[in-house]
């Protein structure tokens, strides 16, 4: 009997070699007899299929309707995109989302570097290091907010107690359009510079010390060898940090809407006074579930992704060429 | 100027503790704010050190919000959600790291295409799917989205690949073992310790997820504790002092979990994010 040698299903070796050729008549009953491979991955793509696959379809779908969720829904065509091309809060949100991850991302991923060096320079208190460092990204956001929330307080909150403290002006950080940007940038930057450091260490470790040793035997010092040494052999590394905070940071949500709330008749606007805090997917949840107006939800959604997209992109350029 | 060895490394690490003051300054102001009250924090100078007033903080939180209740509701879906992902990721990880089958380099390929793919997309249909299937408002209209996911896949899988020797399975087989005897009674004995990363990774994430929690238990009194948490923020702006005790609670058991496995969790996290 040839048959059974070909059907029963066969361990792959660790490295997997491509499938064999197939014979035509054999092939339905040759794949049937995977069937406990496919039962065993079939709930996650089931699970992918009816909650992110058809979702994301029928979104696009809505993105040229008119639907409040509950009536029937309308092709419109075009006209939300064409309302969001006018909508200035739209463009206000999209310049508020930048804004943040500019302020965020920069200074995080600067520090996460010169944290992870400093880290990879000392053999004392590693262990230690790393768990201070790494806690801030596994603490929940909402948690961190009200904190910040309660420090930047304008009446007595500890910032601006430090600040008088110090003799210099207080701030009305939660009133104010640069203030609450910062503050928000600050919390995002509080929470994930020891994630990024911990990740950048963990390339650093993997970077032969002889290289380093052969730059100071050639008169390189510290800096110089950070610079010619340690950003180029980590490009990948860095690479993937930025596509990671571009995706994360221009998706912010959270942060705002616990800081300011987007309860219709607590904040009609959302975001903050003179929305400041407004981002495109806080204004895409305000639209969507606040107001709703499902066909403009849809739309924010889809111009949130291509501005995602393109900016990841973008970033992905610069940092790829950067180093060439 | 050269430095003497000593004098650089005291500098390092001066300026390596001055950042884990800034990492851990935010427990340390929580606690001082939960157990004191709110007048006397909020004033110049304010009171740096920690007070005797937690339980009454506490107190005042818990007649704003069901703390208790919406924790119940968050380890219910935290415990549902990582038992689900820690059997269906680990034993679809299995299959896709030991076993060729037809259309699997394009089933994975598709699996990795999903990591690219940014959740609010599909958040309004999800939540009209919710609606039509009765779910808004049931836990496990949080549970089930995430029973499985491609992160935890990919991640078992490498995994799986270096810990699991193809030899072992292939004398199981030999002796007669099926397919789901291999991955339980061969593989999953091996896996624990990547299951412990997994595992603690999905509660963590379980226990801090808001934006779909938020969407899709509609009805206030009946939510996961991060929504209740925000809710003291919007209803109850001036006590920082009782919304800091929620804040404080609500953080401690992660924070407790996290430093009891932050070796396995931070290797862990790294591994994937290096694979990545």
């Amino acid at each position: 009997m040839a048959l059974p040698r070909l059907s029963a299903p066969r361990i792959a070796r660790d490295t997997p070699l491509p499938a064999a050729p197939r014979k035509r008549p054999g092939r339905l009953r040759r794949v049937l007899s995977f069937w406990p491979q496919y039962l065993a991955i079939s709930p996650f793509y089931a699970i992918f299929l009816v909650f992110l696959l058809i979702p994301i379809i029928f979104s696009l779908y809505l993105a040229f309707t008119s639907w409040d969720g509950l009536g029937p829904i309308k092709f419109v065509g075009l006209q939300q995109f064409r309302f969001l091309v006018k909508d200035s809060t739209f463009w206000l949100a999209l310049r508020n989302t930048l804004t943040i991850w500019v302020l965020a991302t920069v200074p995080m991923l600067s520090m996460s570097l010169v944290i992870a060096s400093l880290l990879n320079s000392t053999k004392r208190f590693t262990t230690f290091y790393r768990v201070a460092y790494f806690i801030p990204s596994v603490t929940s956001i909402v948690a961190i907010a009200l904190f910040f929330s309660a420090v930047f307080s304008e009446n007595y909150g500890l910032a601006n107690v430090v600040l008088h403290a110090l003799h210099l002006p207080t701030v009305d950080w939660l009133s104010d359009s640069w203030p609450i940007k910062l503050v928000i940038a600050m919390l995002m930057t509080w929470q994930w510079t020891g994630y990024n450091a911990i990740i950048y260490l963990a390339g650093m470790q993997s970077i032969p010390t002889e290289l380093y040793e052969a730059a100071r035997v050639d008169g390189a010092g510290a800096i110089r060898s950070f610079f010619s040494i340690t950003i180029p052999l980590l490009r990948p590394i860095i690479l993937f940090t930025v596509v990671i905070s571009t995706v994360t940071g221009l998706q912010s949500f959270t942060e705002p809407q616990v800081l300011f709330g987007s309860t219709a008749s607590v904040n009609p606007n959302s975001g903050g006074p003179g929305q400041a805090g407004l981002t495109l997917i806080l204004y895409f949840y305000h639209q969507a579930f606040d107001n709703s107006d499902f066909g403009y939800g849809a739309a924010i959604a889809w111009a949130a992704f291509l501005v995602i997209v393109l900016f990841t992109a973008f970033n992905w350029r610069l940092v790829a060429r950067k180093d060439q | 100027m050269i430095m003497s060895k000593r004098a650089k490394g005291i500098a390092l690490h001066a300026i390596l503790m001055l950042g884990v003051v800034v990492s851990m300054f935010p427990f340390y102001w929580t606690v001082v704010m939960a157990t004191n009250n709110t007048a006397d924090v909020y004033q110049d100078p304010p009171k740096l050190i920690f007070g005797s007033e937690l339980l009454l903080n506490i107190r005042h939180m818990l007649t704003n919000i069901d703390f208790f209740g919406s924790m119940f509701n968050t380890i219910i879906v935290a415990t549902c959600t990582t038992a689900l992902v820690l059997f269906l990721d680990s034993l679809a990880a299995f299959t896709f790291a030991k076993y060729e089958f037809p259309g699997r380099r394009v089933l994975f390929g598709l699996l990795l295409l999903t990591f690219m793919l940014p959740m609010q997309l599909a958040l309004i249909p999800e939540f009209e799917i919710m609606v039509k299937l009765n779910w808004v408002g049931e836990l496990r209209a949080l549970i089930v989205p995430a029973a499985a996911n491609a992160f935890g896949i990919f991640w078992m899988r490498q995994y799986t690949q270096g810990a699991v020797p193809s030899e072992l399975l292939e004398a199981a087989r030999l002796d007669g073992c099926g397919f789901f005897r291999q991955y339980w009674h061969v593989c999953l004995p091996i896996i624990r310790p990547g299951l412990a990363f997994l595992g603690i990774y999905t509660f963590v994430g379980a226990w801090n997820d808001y934006v779909w929690p938020l969407i899709a238990l509609v009805n206030p009194n009946r939510v996961t504790l991060q929504v209740a948490l925000a809710q003291l923020n919007t209803a109850h702006g001036a006590d920082y002092s009782m919304i800091m005790a929620g804040a404080l609670l609500a953080l401690l058991p992660v924070v407790f979990v996290f430093i009891l496995f932050a070796r396995q969790f931070m290797s862990g996290a790294v591994k994937g994010a290096l694979r990545g």
